[in-house]
């Protein structure tokens, strides 16, 4: 096994332990590299046929390339595709900085999502080396009635048993593919040839690093054109991955008080 | 040393590179974060403003620049200056990819240290030089061991506080190390640094000049990657049943060796027999390519020749290896959760994929292992540990640790939250389970029932009765461990002359005198039998020379309980791995400490009944009885040598001192054993 193979193995174990584990979860489809690579896994672990909806929590502002490939492939990899919208930004934290609170409302949206499907269970791409409140995650996440991170008193988790039973009311976030890197993705995604959106290949000298909503995301300055280069270009980078995300930017505490009000 | 940059390391070849997981661990403000910040810097693994924005993290705090800010992200801990959960961040070395977790170091939080320390391949044991081995130091060396944590290096921090004292160096270096050798842990390296300053972390400078090892970087670069274990016997346990479509897919990882089509299975607990049909793979590939076998490691799916009942929670084992199946099991825990496990505590207990509720019948050895001091209760407290029987309401499927380490390990839940978990020392099988089991396991209850019996039956007769009634009372294999000295070579001789199917093995320790060889061929010759030799694990050994010497056993008891532990203990648990029943030559007169050893004993870590048949010989007997059978002796022996052992840690004795005067003799006469016969029962 190469570390690739470690990897995916690893990822379809905690597939099939929230599917085994739980009553009702939802796979969250943010249309980026990560959840592709993600629902790509959920194929492999049950051998081609997604057993259970992808859910798209729809800020109404990703970029069109987004809802063209959501509808090409929820099609083509037969997915059953739940789009949830969000609430208004009025409905959103308002002392939160003006891109956070931009991104909250997918917090929102997720939370009204959950209460009209009762989840027990959202799988999450979300990975250690993004971001480093993400780092100190659990595989299996606990959240409270609100949708709260209680990052004080996460339980023990260890030797893959995980805390599946969460208290009525709440849910948890089950997380397949922390233990990947940004490289690791991109090198499974070129030797799976798995389908991306073409905004993270370089055009003009610019390539998007990571999708967001259109107006709080940026490209960063790149020529890698292909998957090939985006590797060389990650193994010589020393800017990290989500410096295009305004919203983790505006202060120190932003990101960690989107994650704990429920973001991802 | 300068450390090589990420541009030197394409991407293209990362699959290829070895990527380790490295848990650094210790007491609290010892320093576990300041050295990641420093390692992240040393190797140009930071990334572009994270220094400066730290800088203003700390500014704003009213505090000196503070690396430990790049893992403890959270608010609450910037805000306290503590580590309150695990923390993950990558390293590029020229050799490795290392992923280094952050672990708390307060007892609060010993659940995090615990969830990141799992999940390592190899740990950073830090220690402050100027507060030496504290509370979570003990605390966190007991768990790595638990946590079946094998690759340790010690770091002695804070040097520049104690002005690079190399004295106060080895004195904390003896204790630490002593400690890890107490627990089966051998450093490969113990490294004086200042994490603050960047001394020993990727280059030595003139204020360690003394010291002579390897810097924490290429400590890091020294360890390896914990593999599953292929060699072992299958274990499959089964996650889920799926029937997309016409096929029935049996989902789960093989956690121990191997399964390829054709293969015959029993499914355990229950012990039904199947064959394997296919191994299932998705996308689908063309039949000339279809998965024929998958190996440890591997999420797999695969479909049975025959539809039998088949549920998640099975183990999937070898047919003539099996998972055990018992509701009463033992296990060696750490408990967490803050109101303690007491007798008759309610638990969920989770082996594999299975679980069960179970109730801790029995409490023993509670410890508190930061302090190490025993409880002297039947409960075990939040952040202690301890031994429990326990009675399962559900037949489950599983191994002792010693067999399989992942079948071997329990966890403990309470409240619907992970609470503890552990070592399976033994499992009691299940008398009603109407499996074909290819050797009976005894119970722990059995062991000490058997032990007691054959005590009484050996009590009177001779030393060749109990050793033919032995192999009548035991079903299985029992071996014989011979040093050739004069009461091995007594039971060889006795061995010989009856006709009983019993091992005899030897531990080659490869420091064995020149006139040991010489009579072990000359026996072989004799009794017209192959001696079987145990050898030290190759990398063990070079690891344990590589950090203390070839002769470092002189120097502390410390490094010579390590060397022995390497050269002898380790071998002789793999040369009694299957073993039900273990045949030694102790004699009661021997040695002080020896007198509480007994002629039959339960050695319950091992699950086996161990008999000295020799124990009540005197030395004259044995003597006597050597010279009237005219059995080969080593010829040491006429030149004052009593007990033979390793060459250097073995002497001549003067008339008048006691026997095993001649072992290790620059140590305590009470402390003299190589942890080979511990007391057990």
């Amino acid at each position: 096994m190469d570390r690739l193979d470690e990897l995916e193995s690893q990822s379809v174990f905690i597939f099939r332990e929230a599917f085994a584990r739980l009553k009702r979860v939802a796979i969250l489809w943010s249309l980026g590299k990560d959840s592709n690579v993600m629902i790509w896994l959920a194929r492999k672990a049950f051998f081609g046929r997604v057993p259970c909806p992808v859910m798209h929590v729809d800020t109404g502002k990703k970029f069109p390339e987004m809802y063209a490939f959501r509808e090409r492939y929820a099609k083509e990899w037969q997915l059953d595709l739940l789009v949830e919208p969000c609430p208004p930004l009025d409905a959103v934290d308002p002392t939160l900085p003006p891109a956070a609170r931009s991104a909250a409302r997918k917090t929102e949206g997720l939370k009204l999502a959950l209460a009209k499907h009762g989840f027990d269970g959202l799988i999450a791409g979300i990975r250690r080396d993004e971001e480093a409140t993400r780092a100190k995650e659990r595989v299996f996440s606990p959240r409270g009635a609100e949708g709260l991170w209680d990052v004080r008193d996460q339980p023990p988790e260890f030797w893959n048993h995980f805390n599946a039973s969460p208290p009525p009311g709440a849910h948890l976030r089950i997380h397949p593919i922390l233990h990947w890197t940004e490289s690791d993705i991109w090198a499974y995604t070129r030797r799976e040839g798995i389908p991306i959106i073409p905004l993270y290949l370089a055009r003009d000298g610019k390539r998007y690093r990571s999708l967001g909503d259109a107006d709080i995301t940026f490209p960063i300055a790149s020529t890698a054109a292909s998957i090939d280069e985006i590797l060389d270009e990650l193994a010589a980078t020393k800017i990290p991955e989500r410096s295009g995300r305004a919203m983790d930017h505006e202060s120190e505490d932003a990101f960690e008080r989107l994650r704990k009000a429920g973001y991802l | 040393m300068n450390v090589q940059i990420s541009h030197l390391h394409p991407a293209v070849t990362a699959a290829a590179r070895a990527l380790v997981r490295i848990v650094i661990v210790g007491h609290v403000d010892h320093g576990k974060s300041t050295l990641i910040g420093r390692l992240l810097h040393e190797a140009g693994g930071l990334p572009d403003g994270k220094l400066e924005t730290l800088k203003a993290v700390s500014a704003r705090r009213g505090m000196p620049f503070e690396w430990s800010f790049l893992l403890d992200a959270l608010q609450a801990e910037r805000d306290q200056g503590i580590t309150i959960d695990t923390s993950q961040i990558r390293l590029r070395t020229p050799a490795r990819d290392i992923v280094l977790i952050d672990a708390p170091g307060h007892a609060e939080f010993l659940r995090n240290m615990i969830t990141g320390a799992a999940q390592a391949d190899a740990a950073l044991l830090i220690v402050d030089a100027t507060e030496g081995v504290q509370e979570q130091t003990r605390r966190h060396g007991y768990l790595l061991h638990l946590l079946g944590v094998r690759q340790v290096a010690v770091v002695i921090n804070k040097m520049d506080r104690v002005a690079y004292d190399p004295e106060r160096f080895e004195r904390i270096e003896a204790e630490i190390v002593a400690h890890l050798a107490g627990l089966g842990l051998t450093p490969t390296a113990v490294i004086p640094i200042s994490a603050r300053d960047g001394d020993g972390v990727a280059r030595h400078t003139p204020s360690t000049a003394w010291y002579k090892g390897p810097t924490v970087l290429a400590a890091l670069d020294a360890f390896s990657p914990a593999r599953p274990p292929a060699d072992l016997p299958l274990r499959l346990p089964v996650q889920a049943i799926y029937r997309f479509d016409d096929r029935r897919i049996i989902a789960g990882r093989v956690e121990s060796g191997r399964i390829a089509v054709g293969d015959d299975l029993l499914v355990m607990p229950g012990g039904k027999r199947a064959r394997v049909k296919s191994i299932e793979a998705w996308p689908v590939p063309d039949g000339a390519r279809a998965p024929q076998v998958a190996h440890a490691g591997q999420s797999v799916g695969i479909t049975l020749e025959r539809e039998i009942f088949v549920e998640r929670g099975d183990v999937i084992s070898a047919a003539n290896s099996p998972a055990k199946s018992g509701k009463r099991l033992r296990a060696r825990v750490f408990w967490l959760h803050p109101r303690p496990l007491a007798v008759g505590g309610e638990i969920i207990a989770r082996i594999g994929t299975a679980w069960s509720p179970g109730v801790a019948r029995k409490i023993e050895n509670a410890v508190d292992p930061g302090l190490l001091a025993s409880d002297g209760a039947e409960v075990i407290e939040q952040n202690h540990v301890g031994e429990i029987e326990l009675e399962l309401s559900a037949l489950l499927a599983s191994d002792a640790h010693t067999a399989d380490p992942n079948t071997g390990r329990i966890v403990l839940e309470f409240d619907g939250r992970i609470a503890g978990g552990g070592l399976v020392l033994a499992v009691e099988t299940d008398g009603n389970a109407t499996v074909a089991r290819p050797r009976h396991a005894p119970s722990l209850d059995e062991l000490r029932t058997k032990a007691a019996a054959l005590a009484r039956l050996f009590a009177d007769m001779s030393p060749a009765e109990r050793i033919a009634r032995l192999r009548r009372e035991i079903t299985g294999r029992i071996v014989f461990t011979t040093s050739f000295g004069l009461e091995d070579q007594a039971i060889l001789h006795l061995l010989a002359e009856q006709d009983g199917d019993i091992d005899v093995v030897t531990l080659d320790t490869g420091r064995l005198f020149p006139e040991t060889y010489v009579l072990w061929a000359q026996v072989e010759r004799r009794y017209g039998r192959r001696i079987r030799a145990v050898h030290p694990r190759h990398g063990d050994l070079e690891a344990l020379v590589e950090r203390h010497g070839i002769n470092g056993f002189y120097d502390s008891r410390a490094a010579r309980m390590a060397c022995c532990a390497v050269r002898k203990v380790e071998p002789l648990n793999r040369a009694l791995a299957d073993a039900r029943a273990w045949i030694a030559g102790l004699r009661a007169d021997q040695s002080a400490h020896r007198q509480d050893m007994a002629l039959v004993s339960a050695d319950l870590d091992r699950g086996l009944i161990k008999l000295n048949p020799l124990f009540d010989w005197t030395r004259e007997e044995l003597v006597d009885f050597v010279s009237a059978n005219d059995i080969p002796v080593n010829p040491l022996h006429a030149k004052g040598f009593a007990s033979i052992g390793c060459a250097p840690c073995t002497r001549a004795i003067a008339p008048g001192e006691p026997e095993r005067a001649g072992r290790w003799w620059w140590e305590d006469e009470s402390k003299k054993e190589c942890g080979l016969h511990t007391r057990r029962l």
